[in-house]
């Protein structure tokens, strides 16, 4: 499959960069951060997005989507990233749509996943646990099965776009199969649920989960009871590839804002970008970011293929991302030196954004262990 | 599609009735391939055969026309041919300078006589070529090279000191920058392309002996050589301009011979030479490499590989959908080569007190041949411009940073 955009992702790229751009600039960001917005993101901008059919992209003509993949979608994400916008896509497109989307039937799948698709739900998966690191098995959550319905209990931490979600997909252990996992839809208004909004440094949309005691009837198990571990596994490679696409375009922006300053700013009577010990270093994180570009196509082709090697690809791009976005924002700061020091810069932005987005989905020392594990050494 | 298909079926055909049995599974690298040239020594009948076949339905130079030797072929169908002699894991019949830089240049710049004179002979091997550019006093700094060309009537006659030229000792020929303008301002425009024959017997090589112990560069002296007007490629003090087309295909050779354009466009490439060399020196534990440091350095030199062919396909594939690309060349030398340094450095680590032998007693010869490697990957990020070049050419041309 080629590495190239065709016309039609040309055409995609083009009016998801003009509109972002226009919609969703940095300043927004800023906005919304300064005033403490609960969501962290703009609901009406996100029904926007949704009619361009940005939220279907991913997902079948069947269920309202556009039957495109995620060579499209990262294209979006690019955009997004460069701006910094803050909209639900990991989290509801990339995690829970995808793990509904693969659910088998059912009629509560139809529904929420209808939801995702057409951009009036929100939807987040629980994949993490406080205590745990990046393996997906690292679920302490539980599950009872009592008088026909499924009793959870257990916390949740650093659930992506969960602030203002309409339901929680959950992973969690049933107590007589401790072994395998199961997912949970729950409804947010269901009772013994709490949702409290952390806040880190990147601003993202991310809340704590506790469940006491919350029921979940038997038809809101997403996919099958005990199998759920392949299920979270694969939306966790998808919203992964969205994560790097993100990524991308948010390493791409810090890298232009660099070399702007490099042109502009002047000492010593000349533009920084004309010594050699800056040039060298700004050459250095462009040959990085190229190769992240290439991994993150890659990646993404290959899920859209069934290819063989789509995990290791996706490994591949999450660790590339992970290290030249640190990188690239690192030197960032440095190269602004003082200016890059301020809230006023938006350099300081990218480098929280960095920092947040290699945690999440596992970091590059993770995912070089998992290409590893996965090429039998 | 369909009529690619057919030709890749008649590739595939003819390969595997023409290709000799004994070269097919034996895939090698530029350095182990057929140089060509008077004085090469084939290493077997099939390798000889194997370069006849092949030049004879010019397919040495796939893509060059086949007025001038080679097979006339779109660049979709030479894909198509190189896929399929990957798939045999045939080496390549025939290498060098001749068909990887100078060959295109001439292509691009040459006159017809020129063309027609060398095309044919490089595509069927009779032809070694070395390259004179490096002298002892212009490095990196290239422009400032002395070696004088003086116009006498219809010949120049050249003198002057050229270093760095590779197997200049087996060459029939060399491609040189010389300087036709002396005056002090002249610099880049003074340089002019030539093509000197070796024969004249005002060349002398002189093999230089290199910290591997191998001797694959000379020292060329050149004295009162006489070489006629019509061996100037392009127009007289236009040199530099060749010169840079032509690097361009140096560090794609380059970057090809360090392994970044390998297996490219396939599946991803394992390094079991690397994984197993590792579970080998430092034990297994459960089926992974014993040392979880090394093994975090295996697969990062295994992913960054991956990255970097992956990114080479891009290039290729958006040269294919019409798409423009930048100098993007420098790249991939600077990045494959720093690349395959790790990956040698990484060797030698692994092997630890095995990697210090120099021969003798004590050292298998997997040992020996990895210091060997080691020695001379350190050739990789000086040769065909040093990476410090290849990041101020990124820094200009790509990020247009400022001089």
């Amino acid at each position: 499959m080629s590495l190239a955009l065709n016309s039609e992702q040309s055409l995609i790229a083009r009016t998801a960069r003009d509109f972002v751009r226009e919609e969703s600039p940095v300043a927004s960001f800023r906005t919304l951060r300064d005033r403490d917005d609960p969501l962290g993101y703009s609901r009406a901008l996100y029904t926007q997005m949704a009619g361009l059919g940005w939220t279907g992209i991913l997902f079948d003509e069947a269920h309202g989507g556009a039957g495109l993949g995620f060579a499209e979608m990262i294209i979006i994400m690019e955009e997004l990233g460069r701006s910094l916008a803050p909209q639900p896509f990991i989290g509801c497109v990339g995690l829970a749509g995808t793990a509904l989307a693969r659910s088998g039937a059912g009629e509560t799948k139809e529904k929420w996943l209808r939801g995702v698709v057409d951009g009036s739900r929100i939807v987040a998966l629980a994949h993490h646990e406080r205590g745990g690191r990046h393996d997906v098995v690292d679920v302490g959550a539980r599950a009872e099965f009592r008088d026909g319905v499924f009793v959870l209990n257990g916390a949740k931490s650093l659930v992506l776009d969960a602030c203002g979600a309409d339901a929680f997909i959950v992973p969690a252990r049933a107590v007589d199969a401790p072994g395998a996992l199961t997912l949970f839809l729950v409804e947010a208004n269901a009772p013994g649920l709490k949702v409290e909004r952390q806040r880190l440094i990147d601003h993202r949309n991310c809340a704590l989960l506790e469940l006491t005691n919350v029921s979940c009837p038997a038809s809101n198990v997403i996919g099958e009871v005990h199998r759920g571990s392949d299920l979270l596994e694969r939306s966790i490679e998808a919203a992964t590839v969205l994560l790097s696409g993100e990524m991308l375009g948010g390493m791409s922006q810090a890298f232009e804002l660099t070399l702007h300053h490099m042109k502009t700013r002047v000492q010593f009577g000349v533009p920084i970008g004309s010594f050699q010990a800056l040039k060298h270093r700004a050459s250095r994180l462009f040959m990085d970011i190229e190769l992240a570009r290439s991994a993150v196509l890659a990646a993404a082709r290959a899920l859209d293929c069934n290819s063989n090697d789509a995990s290791r690809l996706v490994s591949l791009a999450k660790a590339r991302c992970s290290d030249a976005y640190k990188l690239v924002a690192n030197e960032a700061v440095q190269i602004h030196a003082g200016m890059g020091m301020t809230d006023a810069c938006d350099i300081g932005l990218y480098l929280k954004r960095a920092r947040v987005s290699e945690t999440i989905f596992g970091d590059a020392r993770h995912h070089r262990n998992r290409w590893a594990q996965l090429s039998g050494y | 599609m369909t009529s690619q298909n057919n030709f890749r079926e008649e590739v595939r055909a003819w390969l595997n009735e023409n290709a000799p049995d004994a070269l097919k599974g034996t895939s090698a690298g530029m350095l182990d391939g057929v140089w060509g040239g008077r004085r090469w020594q084939f290493r077997s009948a099939a390798e000889k055969q194997w370069l006849e076949r092949m030049a004879g339905r010019g397919w040495t130079a796939p893509s060059w026309p086949k007025e001038y030797g080679g097979g006339g072929l779109l660049p979709e169908q030479a894909q198509i041919l190189s896929e399929e002699m990957k798939s045999f894991r045939l080496p390549p019949p025939l290498v060098g300078f001749g068909l990887a830089m100078i060959g295109p240049v001439l292509l691009r710049f040459g006159t017809e006589e020129q063309k027609a004179r060398h095309l044919p002979a490089i595509c069927r091997g009779e032809i070694r070529w070395c390259q004179g550019y490096s002298e002892p006093g212009a490095g990196s700094d290239l422009a400032s090279l002395q070696t004088r060309a003086v116009r006498e009537g219809d010949h120049f006659i050249i003198n002057g000191t050229k270093l760095w030229t590779s197997g200049a000792d087996r060459s029939e020929w060399m491609f040189a920058l010389v300087r036709t303008d002396q005056s002090p301002s002249a610099r880049q425009k003074g340089i002019t392309f030539i093509l000197i024959d070796m024969s004249d017997p005002g060349v002398a090589a002189s093999p230089i002996r290199l910290i591997s112990g191998e001797s694959d560069f000379c020292e060329t002296y050149l004295t009162d050589v006489r070489v006629p007007v019509e061996n100037v490629v392009h127009e007289i003090g236009e040199g530099w301009t060749v010169a840079k087309a032509l690097l361009g295909h140096e560090r794609i050779m380059i970057a090809e011979e360090t392994g970044a354009h390998k297996n490219s466009g396939g599946a991803i490439p394992a390094d079991v030479e690397l994984t197993s060399l590792a579970k080998t020196h430092l034990g297994e534990i459960a089926g992974r490499i014993g040392d979880q440091v090394v093994r975090d350095q295996v697969a990062a030199i295994e992913m960054d590989s991956c990255a970097i062919s992956l990114t080479v396909q891009r290039t290729r594939d958006a040269e294919l959908a019409g798409q423009a690309m930048g100098p993007e060349s420098s790249i991939f030398k600077a990045y494959g080569t720093e690349l395959s340094q790790r990956r040698n450095e990484l060797k030698m680590h692994i092997l630890g007190p095995q990697s210090v032998g120099e021969g003798g007693p004590g050292f298998d010869a997997d040992d020996l041949e990895a210091t060997l490697a080691w020695l001379k990957s350190k050739a990789e990020t000086i040769g065909g411009g040093t990476t410090e070049i290849q990041l101020n050419v990124i820094a200009k041309r790509v990020l247009g940073l400022p001089d």
